[in-house]
């Protein structure tokens, strides 16, 4: 497992910036033109599918503002794997610290829907972030006594969590006409949207939270202490860090930020709580996370892309007729393209 | 309540623990070569929907088990050629793999979405044909029932019996070790993901084919990674894999049955028991090195050059 680490932390952000650019470059043109023979198999148009994708996405204001909404808890939750693997832990449970993160923001909704904007909504974000805290802490606490790895008890977290959501939803909070969602949060519980469009506060918290990661990192003694700890923890250890206390406060740090892409999705997005609504957003961050090494531009740059390939899928669900999953496919072959590093320049690899 | 319900719901915990043995023995192999197959449920999803697409076109409930194994071994292949030649980050892969099966399976299963099948054959349970017809027509199952537990033990017999399962063994717990022996462990592990794959395609199938016998979008609804949590709950051997299965069977059967008799334990809560108990597991025998992974698990091998 501890190679794992090794590959996650900055290995893609060494290369020269051209070099990069240009890897990159080919990559996308390579995923693309797989994909593009799929769509022929299909017997879609692939130019015109891609015509559609841009245009819904890049090609208008109104597109735009869609990508950044899809991109919002991407960041929330590239950033919970990110933390973590500065001090080798690898995080595969933001998926689940999202549940509950956004059930406990659902509670903190419903219960205090009386109280004004100014109240209810950080008492909301700090429900959230407890919440995934809390789901982040057992396995935090388990790894740092040295008795379970992390990545499998984040991964049976995972699954245990909607299911949590789901009790919660059918059992107590659902509305009166539906059984799989709760009311529709009050106006004070929603996060506000600027200039009409969709694209709400978790935005601005989430580049304010990638900028506090860099500084932290860069800047303050925890951030060295971290990459001590990530370099060589028996070190570490020796030289005096406490360092169970980190592994763990670490962990709960990344299940934090990760519910707070949940409080962000069902505060600012839907307005309501729905069984299954992540859709593997957690998982998305773990990818990100990785094919940006763990920087914080990597991540805010691979969640557009990735948010410019899953928003453009809805209009080829709309104008192609192809179910909106299908997108999964361009985003996966992009995926493994870069997973697999072609050597474009008969050197060595990046 | 009836004993008749109580047979029935016996009948389909059966049913739902049977294919969910075939993809948790699957995982064994891929984890013993010293591979997580994160991407577990995509290749079940592909498998499922073409399994059944195939099924529908050719007629043959066989044909569709056949190629739904082919297409799990070659999805399997995929996360092969990234982690095995080209040293990608095992966790990484594997969630790509998952991506690129919902997109896929999504995309075969569209047109076959309401179709109709003619399934496996059943056959009467052994000794119960001469009960009404009521039991045995709940108690009619299908060869890959039958098969499931015999093919546990024959999974067993190759990963401890065989030069073979040695071989994959030696490659989970020290590849460098394995090719100073003589073998190569990435051939090896390219073996062990492709029976995996075989047997993932094979419980997909009978999910899509035998059990629900229809196609809809996301149906595998979790299983593999119930399969992934069932791996270490079974401490990644394939006899106590039958225990987990029944496990997992007995949850949906207990579920069922409180139901249907009134009583309100939420079935959210329920779905939650196999994850609960392998984390207790997993707790009660963390400390210990016997019961503990294939020591090169999620390793990338760098080569011997």
């Amino acid at each position: 497992m501890s190679q794992m680490v090794k590959s996650l932390s900055r290995t893609t952000f060494s290369s020269p910036w051209f070099n990069t650019f240009i890897r990159y470059l080919l990559v996308t043109l390579l995923a693309l033109f797989l994909f593009g023979i799929i769509l022929l198999i299909t017997g879609k148009d692939p130019i015109q599918s891609y015509k559609d994708i841009l245009t819904s996405t890049l090609g208008s204001a109104y597109g735009f503002s869609e990508v950044l909404v899809a991109m919002i808890p991407m960041l929330f939750t590239a950033l919970a794997v990110a933390l973590p693997s500065r001090v080798g832990l690898i995080n595969v449970g933001g998926e689940g610290q999202l549940y509950i993160g956004a059930a406990f923001a659902t509670w903190g909704a419903l219960t205090f829907q009386n109280q004004p904007a100014w109240i209810l909504l950080p008492v909301m974000v700090l429900l959230g972030m407890l919440g995934g805290a809390l789901w982040a802490f057992i396995p935090g606490y388990l790894k740092a006594i040295g008795l379970v790895n992390e990545t499998i008890t984040t991964l049976l977290f995972n699954s245990i969590a909607p299911k949590i959501v789901g009790f919660l939803i059918f059992g107590y909070w659902h509305s009166a006409m539906d059984t799989v969602k709760t009311a529709n949060f009050v106006p004070a519980a929603r996060l506000p949207a600027f200039f009409g469009t969709r694209v709400h506060l978790g935005l601005v918290i989430g580049l304010a939270l990638l900028i506090l990661f860099w500084f932290i990192m860069k800047y303050t003694r925890w951030g060295l202490e971290m990459r001590a700890i990530g370099g060589n923890s028996q070190a570490a250890r020796r030289n005096g860090l406490p360092v169970k206390r980190y592994l763990i406060v670490v962990m709960c740090i990344g299940g934090a930020i990760a519910g707070l892409a949940g409080m962000a999705q069902v505060s600012g997005f839907y307005g309501v709580l729905l069984l299954n609504f992540s859709m593997g957003l957690g998982f998305m961050g773990f990818l990100i996370c990785w094919l940006a090494g763990g920087e914080p531009i990597g991540i805010l740059l691979m969640s557009f892309v990735v948010a410019v390939i899953t928003t453009g899928g809805n209009m080829l669900q709309l104008t192609r007729d192809l179910p909106y999953a299908a997108i999964n496919i361009l985003l996966a072959l992009t995926l493994f393209a870069v997973l697999a590093r072609p050597n474009f320049f008969g050197g060595k690899k990046a | 309540m009836s004993p008749l319900a109580i047979l029935g719901v016996l009948s389909s915990a059966i049913f739902s623990g049977v294919s969910l043995l075939y993809i948790t023995l699957g995982e064994v192999v891929d984890e013993r070569s010293g591979i997580v197959n994160l991407g577990l449920e995509g290749v079940l999803l592909v498998s499922a929907s073409s399994g059944f697409a195939v099924t529908v076109i050719t007629g043959n409930p066989i044909m569709g088990v056949l190629s739904a194994m082919l297409i799990g071994g070659l999805m399997n292949m995929i996360l092969g050629y990234l982690v095995i030649h080209r040293k990608a980050n095992q966790l990484a892969s594997g969630l790509a793999l998952m991506f690129f099966g919902f997109g896929l399976s999504a995309l075969i299963g569209k047109s076959f979405v309401g179709a109709k099948i003619t399934s496996l054959p059943r056959i009467p349970f052994l000794g119960l044909s001469g009960l009404p017809k009521l039991y045995t027509s709940l108690f009619s199952f299908d060869i890959l029932i039958y098969l499931s537990i015999p093919t546990a033990f024959l999974i067993w017999w190759l990963l401890f019996r065989t030069r073979w399962g040695l071989g994959v063994r030696a490659a989970g717990e020290n590849a460098d070790t394995t090719f100073a022996s003589g073998r190569d462990p990435r051939l090896i592990r390219y073996q062990a993901l492709f029976v995996g794959g075989l047997l993932a395609g094979l419980g997909a199938a009978h999910l899509s084919i035998a059990y629900t016998m229809n196609w809809t979008e996301y149906m595998t609804a979790g299983r593999g990674f119930i399969a992934i949590a069932l791996v270490i709950f079974s401490r990644w051997h394939p006899l106590r894999a039958i225990v987990g299965a029944l496990l997992f069977s007995g949850a949906v059967a207990f579920q069922l049955l409180l139901q249907s008799s009134g009583v309100h334990i939420s079935p959210f809560l329920l779905d939650t028991l196999p994850y609960v108990l392998t984390l207790l597991v997993l707790i009660i025998w963390g400390g210990n090195r016997k019961h503990s992974a294939p020591a090169s698990l999620g390793r990338v091998y760098q080569g011997s050059e």
